[in-house]
């Protein structure tokens, strides 16, 4: 259902006929002057240095990993013009529902590197986000995040609020049912939700042309009655005018919105994966010439703002970052009610039965040595 | 004979399935250009075929649902869910179709399905790839559930399992997918998928147990030997249904019983072993018969598993306690 009313990009742009918004190319040069958002060079600096500190962190935490330091890590290379985008439309009184690629947004919505780094340590501390009282924790079950999206937009639009819902997926969670579940009751409820699929073309190893036969995902809109849009994701001026536009729909009470974000995941799936499995060296190399880092770069060089000194900034940042590491590192060792407290409001006897079976094993165990 | 992993005998199962059985079909997520996260169908599809085996798009539930549809009209598909956490999505179509077809259509169409998934803890994983769901499926009528404990009883059973025309749900505990290795016989053979094995014998008390935890027991054992306790292992292997008869046997034998099982232990395997100890050998007990099992809470990350995975040290001292009861 394409609607009159709707914002120019979403008429323009109708996923059926598979166009994809641009406002910047590979090199850097604007292609539609028209689109380019109102930003002034200090906020476009400051977008390319959330960018930048993004992809530092997520690189050092990859070599944590390597290093042994760290356990199973889901790397973001590639994706940051999406996160930092989504994160510089996402106000604070909006809900971020993430799914588990999303480190910029996460980190601009305020979670801090400790959290992630506590959390990929193997403690629930830090994935619980406990100061941010409108950031759900990460889903790693994939897209069952989108229906809780959609519960928090049926209450926005309950209490009469104007927020908005940020949640996202990948592509290949647009396959699992919960997808077009939630696109549904999205649109039947008019729920104020920002939908985003992080197309990096692939579910591991599975490409997208094997997940689907759709033209593209952004099409997937067209039969829940949505607007949607396929935007170029590693294009940051065209993540952030499809967000503002959509946040900007979804906050006025018109529902909801999908926006898929074409980019490319540069890393491994995990780093329990191993893309050399699955796909060649030549598109790795021809994904990197189209990052999204390096576009933004080359635009602010073409345009004459390019004041940065990345080098000296990426070792601040390295330092920050590390230091954060060795504070998660040596965070408190986790202790036995970490497992048992939280289950429940109130813990019932059974669990406490447990817990105390248990300390007093803990505690032959300790006469025994 | 060659020397197996577990990951290397079920890859070996599969093979010789579809090399003498053109009705059986692989697949699932990245089982087929990649082999599986777990490299568990490697090299399946380049010798197969990728009619044969092939990647799913991203859907338990569709994984499972199209088996249905593929075993009442001729074929035997053996579908991978890529992790235990992840079977849920697919719970509908087990609970509803899988299980209930043979009866429902009152054994005009069987269903020769293998749903095969790894679980189980002790990797250090993020939350979904810890747990050990055995009883959620074991208590749907209409399956059978199967966990092996090493490459030799992984092999066999599989191949039963795809000869089966009954649904089997095949647990891998992914915890010893590559840590212990076997010879294993290359030629075809298969094991009952009803009969637990006695792994070792003994006197004093009955240790029950199956998947990644038989190896915990062993080393409890010893510790077990050197406190002069003579322990009777039982590797259960089939789940569902239980073999009351090597239960019985033994229990009536040690009048001492303690299962230990990695899931979370109320409403558990362990619960139903109880049950039928009590029903079999009640009269032979001499100590209340106990669950060693996880406790009733998420399974913790990493840094909090270490309480709840279970260690050797942990069941030698709950044979110790059941011993001097």
């Amino acid at each position: 259902m394409i609607q009159n009313d709707l914002p120019a990009i979403f008429r323009d742009y109708n996923p059926i006929e598979n166009k994809m918004l641009q406002v910047i190319d590979n090199e850097g040069h604007v292609v539609d002057q028209d689109r380019m958002p109102a930003l002034d060079d200090e906020t476009i600096i400051e977008a390319y240095k959330q960018m930048l500190f993004e992809r530092t962190a997520d690189e050092m935490a990859v070599s944590y990993q390597r290093q042994g330091r760290m356990y199973t890590y889901t790397p973001n290379l590639g994706q940051e013009a999406i996160h930092i985008a989504a994160g510089m439309n996402i106000r604070d009184d909006d809900w971020l529902v993430p799914s588990f690629r999303e480190l910029g947004t996460l980190l601009s919505k305020g979670v801090s590197p400790k959290e992630m780094f506590l959390f990929y340590l193997g403690n629930e501390q830090g994935g619980s986000f406990k100061h941010l009282p409108r950031v759900l924790p990460m889903s790693i079950s994939i897209g069952t995040q989108l229906h809780h999206a959609v519960g928090i937009g049926y209450s926005i639009r309950y209490q009469k609020k104007d927020n908005a819902v940020f949640t996202f997926v990948g592509d290949g969670g647009t396959s699992e049912g919960d997808f077009s579940e939630a696109l549904n009751f999205a649109g039947v409820w008019k729920a104020p939700v920002v939908f985003t699929i992080q197309n990096n073309q692939y579910a591991i190893s599975v490409p997208v042309n094997v997940q689907t036969s759709s033209v593209n995902l952004a099409v997937k809109s067209v039969a829940f009655g949505l607007p949607g849009i396929k935007v170029d994701g590693n294009d940051f001026f065209a993540m952030y005018l499809a967000y503002k536009t959509a946040a900007e729909y979804a906050r006025s009470g018109k529902g909801a919105v999908l926006i898929e974000a074409f980019t490319y995941r540069r890393g491994a799936h995990t780093t329990s994966d191993d893309p050399s499995k699955y796909r060649n060296k030549e598109e790795e190399t021809l994904w990197g010439l189209n990052d999204p880092l390096l576009r933004l770069k080359r635009y602010m060089e073409v345009k004459g703002v390019w004041n940065l000194d990345e080098e000296k900034l990426r070792e601040t940042y390295k330092s920050q970052i590390d230091a954060q590491f060795v504070e998660a590192e040596k965070a408190k060792a986790y202790p036995l009610g970490d497992v048992f407290d939280y289950m429940y409001t109130d813990m019932p006897d059974e669990l406490k039965r447990q817990k105390a079976e248990y300390e007093q094993f803990l505690s032959w165990k300790e006469n025994r040595r | 004979m060659s020397v197996m992993t577990m990951v290397k005998a079920i890859n070996d199962a599969l093979d010789i399935k579809l090399s003498e059985d053109n009705r059986v079909v692989v697949y699932g997520e990245d089982v087929g250009v990649e082999g599986g996260v777990f490299r568990v169908t490697e090299g399946l599809q380049r010798k197969h075929g990728a009619d044969r085996v092939f990647d799913s798009p991203l859907a338990e539930s569709g994984i499972v649902g199209a088996a249905l549809g593929m075993a009442v009209s001729g074929l035997r598909p053996v579908v991978e869910l890529q992790f235990e956490g992840f079977t849920f999505p697919a719970f509908n179509q087990i609970v509803t179709g899988i299980s209930r077809m043979q009866n429902r259509s009152r054994g005009k169409f069987k269903m020769p399905v293998v749903i095969r998934f790894p679980y189980g803890g002790g990797v250090n994983a993020l939350e979904h790839h810890s747990d050990s769901p055995e009883a959620l499926f074991a208590h749907i009528p209409g399956l059978r559930v199967v966990i092996p404990s090493m490459p030799h009883d992984a092999k066999g059973l599989l191949i039963a399992a795809i000869e089966s025309n009954d649904p089997v749900v095949f647990m891998e505990p992914k915890r010893i997918y590559r840590a212990i290795k076997q010879e294993v016989s290359d030629e075809k053979f298969s094991l009952p998928l009803d009969k637990a094995r006695v792994v070792q014998e003994g006197t004093d008390i009955t240790v029950v147990a199956f998947g990644a935890m038989i190896r915990e027991c062993q080393k409890a054992i010893k510790m077990a030997q050197e406190a002069g306790i003579s322990v009777e292992l039982i590797d259960l292997r089939s789940i569902y249904p239980i073999d009351r008869e090597t239960i019985r046997n033994s229990v009536r034998k040690t009048g001492r019983v303690i299962v230990v099982a990695e899931a979370n232990e109320s409403f558990s395997v362990g619960s139903e072993l109880i049950a039928v100890v009590n029903e079999e050998a009640f009269l032979y007990l001499e100590a209340p018969p106990r669950r060693v099992m996880g406790f009733d809470t998420v399974v913790p990350l990493a840094q909090g598993e270490k309480y709840f995975i279970i260690s050797p040290e942990r069941i030698f001292y709950e044979i110790e306690k059941s011993v001097t009861f």
